[in-house]
């Protein structure tokens, strides 16, 4: 029987929140969660946010983040219970026994110190080794985890390496004082997907290879079935269903497991070609002061009714695009025609016309919507500012639109703040199309969202293109999303456009090598998919 | 409704006797304000005369409620000129850009580069020192340090999608600056009230004890110190009076500026709680 390393039990987490215009009171965060990991072993925790999976995982090096306190249970760490160390006990524990990596890599590092110094900072706090076998370990886990130049990299800054190479350095920081815990917070949610496979196929070597146990936190199921022995599912704080991987995904005993498992599930009926309501020719564009041509000679078009799907890695120049077509980055040669007029190169020289016609949701809805601003104002500015709408007739307009989001009565009056992620991407959704546009789009406009509420927003946006005749251009790196809802797709590299025509054309082989590699890099809900990818793929992403 | 913290209820409540016996100054002082009320000077405090009378025997407590009422009509008046003129200015060159944003900026760096009190003292030493003049001079050099900070905050926001989303929709400057950036900016600019007010009392009383402000008879705070300074090296404490109420009331008007920022960082939709 192996040993068990850590094993929870009870677990319950409380915090105090502070509401607006309420007395702050006590909220239960985590209740009577157990569950247990043997020497060695990966334990996928895996949940929408707000399930508590960063939660529980940071409960087994015994902390809370940000005001939240464990208040019961008991986290039993190497045979002991590591909730009733003092801090002395804690500060020997973490960094030592446990270490973590974090989700921004970017944020976690220090940006003005040595990438060497920090990775075996913790190694020598603890006076595990000295300097110079610290340095010979860091050097042996980037070598491993297969960073470019192991010798050198260590001498680097931050910003000096690309973020998947952060995230490796990362690892390699938490290994370095080889404990006998790793918690993984999300390490590849940030990264492309492209990279992303990279990071996962040497975090899973290193994890093998140094025989350390791990808890990786995901809201990926596709990701966490490549790493992990077991999953843990959680739902608000509760556990849902824990088993073998396999098991989980095979065959699932809980509905919520299922529907996890079956996401994305959207079948769409790609649609004949027609005339294009929107012409991208030839467009190349840079940005002001530099000499490096963002785009160039880019040429799409997008039929009404129709959605076109730009994908491509970060930096390959998709939001770009959407930036020279709003107008807000003018092009520097090439033409953009929009509903048989010619559209002038800047946003300020547009008639009201054409920015009537062309709306834009974005990526993070927090930020697109002033937050001293209620749903109402928000949905009945463009009424107001295009057709002239005030009072009553405003008021019914923006109610029939939010019924057309599926948002009930009462939220007219809400604060940003008071709405839930998809809630407020649904209220961007309906301000776009107060203007009655001939075209939207859509930058991004899933990739903050849980894999369930993404899902509400896609079919609500196809529903919509089939009511009012509304053509997307639709930009994301999530392929997943492209099959659901594409009718063309364009991949772009590093400001091309590499490949480009129907879905089921652009999507059925032959494929040039990067649409392969970005193809084939999409986690697939498949045991040894990841070992399958790295050894039949045939070039590397940009951003390694 | 949150309770109203103890803090702000003595700030709320000096605040207000402040302001009151500003406004209803002709009302509540016993004695006329230019009135000698006795013979010889600096008399200690009586029930006649409740803080004494003055280097001139006028009656010390009329004094500075006269006083008040000059110093903080002046004051107030020069604050809300400066917001006024420093936000709007602060925030279009922030939403605008380009060469306005760069003209107005060092514009305000080369005010900025003489010492305000300098500059207000050559400025009057020309003018014709009256009311007008002195809150027209003090609201547009308190407006080159406003002007700073609300750019500053509204380049933060400027970049903002939803700032981006309003121009994609084609909304003028105006909309932009009034509807997008204010209610956003206000949090920090509350802040600097409080504290722009009470250096604009200081100033006042600054340039007044310099000579250059308030022309008597006409009292205001600093005049009243500069009057009654004198009476210091014969230990007579009625310099003193003004100070202390300079300062009662600096805290008082910060106590409640706090206290409003707090709650409007904690509004609905406020960025943090």
């Amino acid at each position: 029987m192996p040993e068990t390393l850590l094993d929870i039990k009870n677990l319950k987490i409380e915090a105090t929140v502070y509401p607006p215009g309420e007395d702050p009171h006590d909220i239960t965060i985590v209740e009577g969660v157990s569950v247990g990991l043997e020497g060695g072993k990966v334990l996928g925790l895996i949940g929408e946010s707000g399930a508590g999976k960063s939660t529980i995982g940071l409960s087994a090096m015994a902390y809370g983040r940000g005001g939240v306190r464990i208040t019961g249970g008991e986290v039993t760490l190497n045979g002991r219970d590591i909730l009733k160390l003092g801090p002395k006990g804690l500060r020997g524990l973490r960094g030592r026994e446990v270490t973590y990596v974090a989700q921004s890599a970017a944020a976690s590092f220090n940006p003005a110190k040595r990438l060497m110094e920090q990775v075996i900072e913790a190694t020598l706090k603890h006076g595990l080794c000295g300097r110079s076998e610290a340095e010979a370990r860091a050097v042996k886990l980037f070598r491993k985890l297969g960073l470019p130049n192991p010798e050198t990299i260590g001498n680097r800054y931050p910003h000096q390496v690309s973020g998947g190479q952060l995230q490796r350095v990362m690892t390699a920081m938490a290994l370095c004082p080889e404990p006998s815990l790793v918690i993984f917070d999300e390490p590849t949610t940030a990264l492309d997907v492209t990279t992303q496979i990279d990071v996962l196929a040497a975090i899973k070597e290193a994890i093998r290879d140094t025989g350390v146990a791990a808890l990786y936190i995901t809201h990926d199921l596709a990701v966490v079935a490549q790493v992990s022995d077991h999953i843990l599912v959680l739902r608000n704080g509760n556990k849902v269903e824990y088993g073998p991987v396999k098991q989980i995904i095979e065959d699932p005993h809980e509905d919520y497991t299922r529907a996890l498992v079956s996401v994305r599930s959207i079948d769409h009926e790609e649609k004949k070609p027609a005339e294009p309501v929107l012409r991208v020719d030839n467009v190349t564009a840079r940005y002001k002061g530099t000499n490096f041509d963002v785009l160039s000679n880019v040429s799409v078009d997008v039929a009404p009714g129709q959605t076109l799907a730009i994908v491509g890695e970060s930096g390959s120049g998709k939001s770009t695009l959407a930036r020279a077509i709003t107008g807000l980055l003018p092009p520097s040669a090439g033409r953009i025609t929009f509903a048989g007029r010619t559209l002038t190169p800047d946003l300020k020289t547009r008639s009201k016309d054409d920015l009537r016609e062309l709306q834009m949701i974005y990526q993070m809805a927090d930020v697109a919507m002033n937050p001293r601003q209620t749903v109402g104002t928000i949905i009945g500015r463009p009424l107001e500012f295009y057709f002239g709408l005030r009072g009553e007739e405003k008021h019914k307009r923006v109610q029939e639109l939010l019924d057309q989001i599926e948002m009930g009565k009462g939220f007219i009056d809400r604060y940003p703040a008071e709405l839930s992620g998809g809630q407020k991407q649904r209220v961007c959704i309906a301000r776009a199309l107060a203007a009655k546009p001939k075209l939207i789009i859509c930058d991004e406009v899933t990739s903050a969202l849980d894999p369930l509420v993404a899902d509400g927003i896609l079919k609500l946006l196809l529903e919509l293109q089939a009511q009012e005749g509304v053509a997307y251009l639709f930009i994301t790196h999530d392929l997943a999303t492209v099959k659901a809802i594409a009718d063309s797709i364009a991949v772009m590299y590093r400001g091309k456009v590499v490949r480009y025509g129907p879905k089921t054309q652009v999507l059925t082989p032959p494929f040039d090598d990067y649409t392969d590699l970005l193809l084939s890099s999409v986690p697939e809900m498949r045991l040894g998919w990841l070992e399958h990818v790295i050894e039949t793929r045939k070039m590397e992403s940009a951003g390694n | 409704m949150r309770r109203i913290p103890i803090s702000a209820l003595i700030g709320l409540f000096f605040t207000a006797l402040f302001f009151l016996s500003a406004i209803f100054a002709d009302f509540i002082a016993p004695y006329g304000m230019a009135e000698v009320v006795s013979n010889s000077i600096w008399d200690p405090m009586s029930r006649d005369h409740l803080l004494g009378t003055d280097a001139l025997g006028r009656d010390m407590l009329s004094r500075m409620i006269y006083g008040g009422q000059t110093t903080i009509y002046i004051a107030t008046l020069a604050t809300i000129l400066s917001f006024t003129l420093g936000s709007v200015l602060g925030f279009t060159a922030a939403t605008l850009g380009g060469w306005i944003d760069q003209a107005l900026s060092r514009l305000v760096d080369l005010v900025m580069s003489v010492p305000s009190l300098i500059l207000a003292l050559v400025v009057l030493s020309v003018m014709p020192v009256s009311t007008t003049i002195l809150i027209l001079v003090m609201g547009l050099l308190d407006s080159t340090r406003v002007f700073r900070l609300s750019r500053a905050v509204a380049v933060d926001i400027t970049v903002m999608d939803y700032v981006e989303a309003a121009r994609l929709r084609g909304e003028g400057t105006r909309w932009i600056v009034f509807r997008e950036i204010l209610p956003n900016a206000l949090s920090p600019l509350v802040a600097e009230l409080g504290l722009r007010f009470i250096f604009a009392v200081l100033f006042i009383s600054t340039l007044s004890f310099l000579g250059l402000g308030v022309q008597p008879p006409l009292a205001d705070w600093g005049g009243i110190v500069k009057e009654n300074k004198e009476g210091l090296v014969y230990g007579i404490p009625a310099a003193l009076v003004p100070a202390v109420a300079i300062a009662a009331l600096a805290i008082s008007v910060n106590l409640v500026a706090d206290w409003v920022l707090n709650r409007t960082t904690s509004l609905k939709g406020g960025r943090g709680a």
